[in-house]
């Protein structure tokens, strides 16, 4: 069954090749919009030590929201098509971003702030040469599970007329159990490799000294829903 | 409607007329949401696809917190388990859920088999992994008072150990409920039962009002689950609710 699969694959490579590509780019975009939202808001009120209330709260209504409802809801407000799909993503992405940014920046050690403001150092340099050095690990487990829920869920999007290999999976009658299960091994594949490839990214970002020290805890943000 | 539901959604491909049969005005013309569609459909759709729902959540939640609670236990008693453990249950969660469904397929076909394995297989890394901490959790001082105090291995587990992890599994419990919820509505794809039938059905016919009906229903119950779990924590550990945070 799996070896049928797989032959699919090798056999239909354009097309697994098209619907990936279309996965990246709707994940891509999804995840780039959450990061512009979340990262500057998370990260500034962490470093006013505000708004706490918003973050945690916004991370458990996130966190509540099954994903195919809300892309259900995104097709009836916004119709059928990639921005609506992708608006949906975004509404997804956004709660483990903002909420870890805040929690990476807002726990910088006090006294570690405290001795940069006595070297004279002014708030953006402390935000930019203390504190976001010290809470980038944090920050990156954010970015690193909404990654994963991005890719995993575009996969739904497919329902919403969103493209991607979920296209494929969701249509049996068009491609066969091989395709289906050809398609959810490439998914797989793409979720395992897109969370590695952030894991590796977040190792480069990190200071040399920082290393090893690696999220000593995981925010139980940590949950899926796509 | 109803003959809709008896067809496997799998099967389905191509455009659909859509095909809003009897009903109201606001029904026929498509309007963005129709109490009366609700009222109407209340008893015949809506509510056995949310009891379906429920018991799908429960029976993986049940399941997996067996299989968790012995994989955390053997783990706490043989450390070199956890590797192993842990990435399995890892690369499991990070499968996504509609590929996991159809993937289990050839090997359990389209049945409420394959939509519980693959559920159970997510709660797996929440679970195990919060008791697994919950277990670690307990000060080396109390351990060291409770062999002071003439315990043995096993009574320090089940009258210490065992009841200071129970914070960390319920926060566990908590995700693993509301995921569960969120991902139970994914299976209709595989078998259709619960919350998600409705809603795939819905978007195939672009039917406002069922969409919003059954989505919203998706969500209410997974923040009511949510909620539900909180006063569960707060009753079962009661010491703990002095230095609560959130």
């Amino acid at each position: 069954m799996f070896a049928d699969a797989l032959q699919f694959v090798v056999d239909e490579r354009r097309l697994i090749l098209e619907k990936t590509w279309e996965h990246l780019v709707l994940s891509g975009a999804a995840l780039a919009i959450a990061v512009a939202i979340a990262l500057p808001l998370g990260v500034w009120l962490g470093h006013l030590h505000r708004g706490s209330f918003l973050a945690v709260n916004v991370a458990n209504l996130g966190r509540a929201l099954p994903s195919l409802a809300v892309i259900a809801l995104g097709f009836v407000f916004l119709g059928v098509g990639f921005w609506s799909v992708a608006l949906a993503l975004v509404i997804l992405a956004v709660p483990p971003i903002l909420t870890n940014a805040y929690v990476a920046v807002d726990g910088v050690e006090a006294e570690i702030v405290e001795a940069a403001r006595g070297m004279g150092m002014t708030g953006r340099q402390i935000l930019t040469r203390v504190e976001l050095p010290l809470a980038l690990p944090l920050i990156f487990a954010g970015i690193r599970t909404a990654t994963v829920f991005v890719v995993a869920t575009a996969t739904i999007a497919a329902v919403a007329g969103g493209g991607g290999l979920g296209d494929i999976i969701v249509n049996q009658a068009g491609y066969g159990l091989d395709g289906v299960v050809g398609a959810a091994i490439c998914v797989s594949l793409l979720a395992l490799l897109a969370d590695a490839g952030v894991g590796l990214l977040q190792r480069r970002l990190t200071p040399p000294a920082l290393r090893g020290t690696a999220p000593s805890f995981e925010l139980d943000v940590h949950h899926r829903h796509g | 409607m109803t003959d809709g539901l008896v067809e496997p959604l799998v099967a389905q491909s191509g455009p659909v007329i859509p095909d809003f049969g009897e009903g109201s005005d606001c029904v026929v013309d498509n309007r963005l949401f129709c109490p009366d569609w609700v009222r109407d459909n209340w008893s015949d759709v809506l509510q056995p696809a949310l009891v379906e729902h429920v018991q799908l959540t429960i029976i993986a939640v049940a399941i997996g917190l067996v299989l968790s609670l012995a994989a955390a236990l053997l783990t706490h008693r043989f450390r070199l388990l956890e590797r192993p453990f842990g990435t399995f249950s890892a690369v499991v969660y990070t499968i996504p859920s509609l590929a996991l469904f159809q993937l289990l397929v050839p090997v359990t076909g389209l049945t409420v088999t394959t939509v519980e394995v693959a559920l159970v297989g997510y709660t797996l890394l929440i679970l195990y992994r919060n008791i697994v901490e919950g277990l670690r959790s307990v000060p080396p001082e109390v351990l060291e008072a409770a062999r002071g105090m003439g315990l043995t291995r096993r009574q320090t587990l089940w009258r210490i150990e065992l009841p200071l992890a129970v914070p960390a599994t319920m926060a566990g419990l908590r995700v693993a409920v509301v995921s569960t919820i969120a991902l139970a509505t994914v299976a209709a794809l595989v078998v259709p039962k619960g919350l998600g039938y409705p809603i795939f059905l819905a978007l195939r016919e672009a039917f406002n009002t069922e969409i919003i009906a059954a989505g919203a229903l998706a969500v209410a119950l997974a923040l009511v689950a949510d909620a539900l779990l909180v006063l569960a924590e707060r009753a079962l550990t009661p010491w703990s609710s002095a230095r609560r945070t959130t």
